[in-house]
């Protein structure tokens, strides 16, 4: 085996097994979190804090039985949960997590794949997640997994456009689509002391993308697909055992990868001012994968605080959000953005 | 490896594509053309044309096709062969017999046969093509984005009409 593939298992190995930790971690925050916000206690029971309360859920339902209703169809009732996994194992490919590092003489970039693609490969790859859902929806043959299916399609196809957008005014002054030239561009500050972040500059850009992510991952407010007062629990109503969990996992690593690019491209991704990344490169890849997930933890807290805060939209009002506000907004942005790069501001 | 990935895909490409013509249950011939529309992708790779690639799974496979299946999910279109129209059969397999040879003699012509001399660096990589498409070929991109204005205008017109009749 050459080097570059081993190198590029490894990489792909340490980002596998961040993200595997996301989910039980996540359901944890969350419903800590949620019982914090409303002045409960929260499971508590299982280990320090609760902590192992995701590990003995994980047990549970890998011994739950796993019910595939006898009208549906037993192909796609199946294929679809593990579609569900594919966006969420695939977009981190791209995401640089430190600069390039000399490990025994070979030079490393500290992304799994530094395509000249880029963050368009990740947007391709996540717009695939949608498949997962509408096959839940159409194979359970039961009218609420099949209106969550149909709101699903809607929704993420709605709001791709808006969140593509202001991706695509934060790619403009770099010049590239590759994610490690968008961090680099990012190092250096304002003023000398304010750093010199997109989220700055792109502010309303900024906003669009945020409030398109939760479209796009389904969370409340905009969990339509699943809105159990009116569908039961949409398209996963008639999972059960693993199946269920394989969407609460790609639900959560979903959010995860969108959480880290949401520090890339607008907090300076694994850049922080002050941190030199030199030593060993182990050491550097640390620093850089540290800071990555630390401003991604701000991402992912953010997303419960959201859920335990703000009620459920209506469809009509998310699809008015998303056409009438949103794209608008991202237009704007856009235009904005073009005429600064132009005129040699940003 | 190279030949075995081309191989791959491109018998995933020929049997998914026989699938979307053949299978009775429309859900399924769209679900066949995802595979279709990706394993292409994966051969635009292989031929050196990443963002081709890209763009293809994300404006193909993650929008104009979801909205296929849209369409199908929400008119609940049955899979019982009712749409097995004897003569437009054999008038698609002719056109399409038709336009292929058309293809291959115009690409004959214009290359001097097979094998054809593959695709530069240049050719395919961002920043020539971004020139391309909206220097070079500016009129004609254009033109593509007025004519699919058109199309969004009549839909929308259409869609309309029948709005206004009903009030």
């Amino acid at each position: 085996m050459s080097f570059d593939l081993l190198a590029t298992l490894a990489k792909t190995a340490l980002w596998m097994a961040l993200l595997l930790q996301v989910t039980p971690i996540m359901v944890w925050v969350e419903r800590r979190g949620s019982a914090m916000i409303q002045d409960r206690l929260g499971p508590n029971r299982v280990g320090p804090f609760g902590l192992f309360q995701s590990l003995a859920d994980a047990v549970k339902f890998l011994c739950k039985e796993d019910i595939t209703p006898a009208e549906a169809d037993k192909f796609m009732h199946g294929l679809a949960p593990v579609l569900a996994l594919i966006p969420a194992l695939t977009t981190f490919v791209v995401i640089p997590f430190g600069p390039d590092v000399t490990v025994l003489g070979h030079r490393v970039p500290l992304v799994v794949a530094g395509a000249e693609t880029g963050v368009l490969l990740l947007l391709a790859l996540a717009s695939l997640g949608v498949y997962s859902l509408v096959m839940a929806g159409y194979s359970s043959n039961n009218k609420y997994s099949m209106l969550g299916a149909v709101r699903a399609s809607a929704q993420l196809i709605s709001y791709e456009l808006a969140l593509t957008l202001a991706v695509v005014a934060v790619l403009m002054p770099v010049g590239s689509f590759e994610l490690n030239e968008v961090v680099r561009y990012q190092q250096g500050s304002f003023f000398g002391w304010l750093p010199r972040w997109n989220v700055i500059p792109q502010f309303i850009g900024f906003l669009v993308f945020v409030v398109a992510a939760f479209a796009e991952t389904n969370r409340l407010p905009f969990d339509l697909p699943e809105a159990e007062s009116e569908l039961v629990a949409g398209y996963h109503t008639e999972y059960s055992s693993m199946k269920f969990a394989l969407f609460f996992m790609g639900e959560y690593m979903g959010m995860a990868t969108l959480s880290c690019l949401a520090a890339t491209l607008y907090l300076g991704g694994w850049h922080l001012p002050g941190l030199s990344y030199s030593g060993p490169w182990w050491w550097v890849a640390a620093q850089g994968m540290g800071v990555l997930v630390a401003k991604a933890t701000l991402f992912l807290f953010f997303f419960v605080w959201v859920r335990w805060t703000f009620p459920r939209f209506r469809f009509d009002q998310l699809m008015r959000l998303g056409w009438k506000v949103l794209l608008p907004l991202s237009i704007l942005n856009l235009i904005a953005v073009a005429a600064l790069t132009v005129g040699g501001v940003l | 490896m190279e030949v075995a990935v081309f191989l791959l895909f491109a018998a995933l490409v020929l049997v998914s594509a026989l699938v979307v013509v053949l299978h009775r249950n429309p859900i399924y011939a769209v679900m066949s053309l995802v595979v279709t529309l990706v394993s292409i992708a994966v051969l635009f790779v292989l031929l050196g044309a990443p963002f081709l690639a890209a763009i293809q799974v994300l404006v193909y496979t993650g929008a104009i096709v979801v909205l296929f299946l849209f369409v199908i999910m929400l008119l609940n279109v049955s899979g019982d062969g009712s749409t097995a129209f004897g003569l437009q059969k054999i008038v698609a397999a002719g056109a399409a017999v038709g336009f292929s040879t058309l293809l291959l003699v115009l690409f004959w012509g214009r290359f001097g046969g097979l094998p054809l001399s593959p695709l530069k660096e240049a050719d395919v990589a961002l920043r020539p093509l971004a020139r391309a498409l909206l220097g070079t070929y500016l009129l004609p991109f254009e033109m593509v984005g007025l004519l699919l204005l058109a199309a969004v205008t009549a839909a929308t017109v259409l869609a309309r009409r029948g709005e206004s009749e009903k009030t």
